[in-house]
């Protein structure tokens, strides 16, 4: 046990949390005013259900010692998860390990929100994200940190690129398409309602992320270091050539751009924070530009309705991100292993075989999981509730309401028994139907 | 009586206020509206989203003037709220057919004719 290694990643463990409140200004800027609610409450409930999921059975599924394909169930609710030394870093506690693994849960499946906003129905989504932590998550996790086949394979992934994005990215990808569009999708222009927000999130998500890649190294070390030194500089290079890349297609630098621009660059860096040099995470934050910026022009044009380009920032990011690790690690930064760049092939293939790996699983769990959550509750709500917006029919609130027109219900009282003149139906009157 | 109606750039509001206080004409009453006079379109990309936006941002003042006050108005706004570009409003002069003032229960003429306010 080292008390620098535990402050540090009990410091880590608050930053990652904070990424989930972050993810939910960044979403609920971008979609419609009378969805922010709705949307905001997608990451903010993760906060509750998979956190809650994880202490009881998630952690266990993920970390337990167990088969090659999932953990065991030796630290379900929690049993054996104490103040002694970490199985997987002897320097922290394994309740610290516990939680600060936690946070990555949550925000995981919030991420995939992105995908289905202004249209799920939002108890379908809580029992959604619930099971899906604990049946996709956990597993993808176990394979990669838990001691399962892909960490055992070699392959490289520091904080998360193929456990973390690409698995909500391709989960996003399955839940957009079984979801369908939304009514107003290519007929109407559904544009955010506060680009503001959208920076704040990106900026919250960026601070939280040094926790995120930092935190990973676990441990107050050199690797944790270079791994916060390089979420540093990657989301500079994205946010430089997504920048000249807006100016050169359409002559202005866009907000909403800038933002989506620091977003991808710290994905595409979580996978390799700790394994390359800083001027490769500089070069694999400029790359990383490129493929998702079109990718989210392009996805535009078609059908799929991935409202808010989960796939295209995290799941094409990541890939970009999980195989670019497999060019640019460096065993004089990393010790560990060399990249495609310093003669090993190998570790690319196996970076690609990880990606392919984890796009497939989840998919495939994706697709199962939401036919099954879809037969207890139908996952899409009616147009006529899309029109009104998730706010009101799922959350029964406003993010914007003038509180005019809003007449009190006394509970117990009629209103018509204090001033007949008022109303002959108070109470039917009184809120929005 | 007249009502003054006039629709103008926001941009130019404080401009119109400022004429329309050196012509001391008092009494007015502003919203915020959204229209289109024939202006080009502003395009806008948000993502991969290029929009074209058919409304843009006007101010439309309401002014109740007695007859004699109809001429000064119109000309403190045509001259202050004036560009040039298209786009920069219009001013509509309709009649009234009765006007109170609600403090006072005061009629037309005298409903739209300003009082001193002397401090206390």
């Amino acid at each position: 046990m080292n008390g620098a290694d535990t402050t540090w990643v009990l410091v880590a463990t608050a930053l990652v949390l904070l990424m989930t409140p972050a993810l939910a200004f960044f979403y609920g800027g971008l979609v419609r005013s009378k969805n922010a609610l709705n949307t905001m409450m997608m990451s903010v409930a993760s906060l509750g259900v998979v956190g809650v999921a994880w202490a009881l059975l998630g952690y266990s599924l993920a970390f337990a010692p167990g088969p090659p394909l999932i953990g065991g169930l030796a630290h379900t609710f929690l049993r054996g998860v104490g103040l002694d030394p970490s199985p997987a870093a002897a320097t922290i506690p394994h309740l610290l390990f516990m939680a600060f693994q936690g946070t990555f849960a949550i925000i995981t499946a919030a991420l995939i929100s992105g995908a289905i906003v202004e249209r799920k129905r939002f108890s379908a989504y809580l029992l959604f994200i619930t099971l899906w932590s604990l049946l996709v998550y956990a597993p993808v996790a176990h394979w990669v940190w838990g001691g399962g086949f892909l960490g055992k394979l070699g392959a490289l992934d520091f904080a998360g690129g193929t456990v973390v994005h690409i698995n909500a990215g391709a989960a996003a990808f399955v839940a957009a398409m079984m979801l369908g569009p939304r009514k107003d999708f290519a007929r109407q222009a559904t544009l955010p309602h506060h680009v503001p927000f959208v920076l704040l999130g990106a900026g919250l998500l960026w601070f939280g992320w040094f926790g995120f890649n930092g935190g990973s190294a676990l441990a107050a070390s050199g690797a944790a270091t270079l791994a916060f030194v390089n979420t540093f500089l990657a989301p500079m290079a994205t946010l430089v050539v997504w920048t000249i890349l807006d100016l050169s297609r359409s002559g202005r630098a866009t907000a909403v751009g800038a933002a989506t621009g620091i977003v991808v660059g710290l994905v595409a860096i979580t996978p390799a924070a700790g394994f390359v040099s800083p001027i490769s995470a500089l070069g694999l934050g400029a790359l990383a530009a490129f493929p998702s910026y079109f990718a989210i022009l392009y996805r535009a044009r078609t059908r799929l309705d991935d409202s808010l380009d989960v796939v295209a920032a995290h799941g094409l990011g990541g890939t970009v991100g999980a195989l670019l690790t497999g060019v640019f690690a460096e065993k004089a930064w990393n010790g560990t292993a060399d990249g495609l760049l310093f003669g090993n092939v190998r570790q690319f293939l196996v970076q690609l075989l990880a990606v392919l790996v984890t796009i497939v699983f989840s998919a495939a769990a994706t697709w199962l999981l939401l036919r099954l959550v879809n037969l207890v509750i139908p996952i899409k709500v009616g147009p006529r509730d899309e029109g009104l917006g998730l706010d009101v029919t799922q959350h029964g609130e406003e993010a914007y309401g003038s509180g005019e027109g809003a007449i009190l219900i006394l509970p117990g009282a009629s209103r018509s028994a204090v001033d007949p003149a008022v109303s002959p139906e108070p109470v039917a009157e009184g809120g929005r139907a | 009586m007249k009502i003054v109606v006039a629709i103008v750039r926001p941009e130019k509001l404080n401009d119109v206020l400022g004429s329309l206080f050196d012509a001391e004409v008092r009494g007015l009453s502003i919203s915020r509206v959204q229209g289109h006079g024939g202006e080009m379109d502003r395009v806008e990309t948000y993502r991969g989203t290029t929009v074209k936006m058919e409304l843009s941002e006007k101010v439309r003042l309401e002014i109740g003037v007695s007859d004699h006050f109809v001429e000064p108005t119109v000309k403190a706004i045509l001259a202050s709220a004036r560009t040039g570009e298209v786009g920069d409003g219009k001013v509509f002069v309709i009649p009234v057919e009765k006007v109170f003032r609600i403090r006072t229960g005061e009629e037309d003429q005298a409903a739209v004719t300003p009082v001193a306010v002397t401090a206390a």
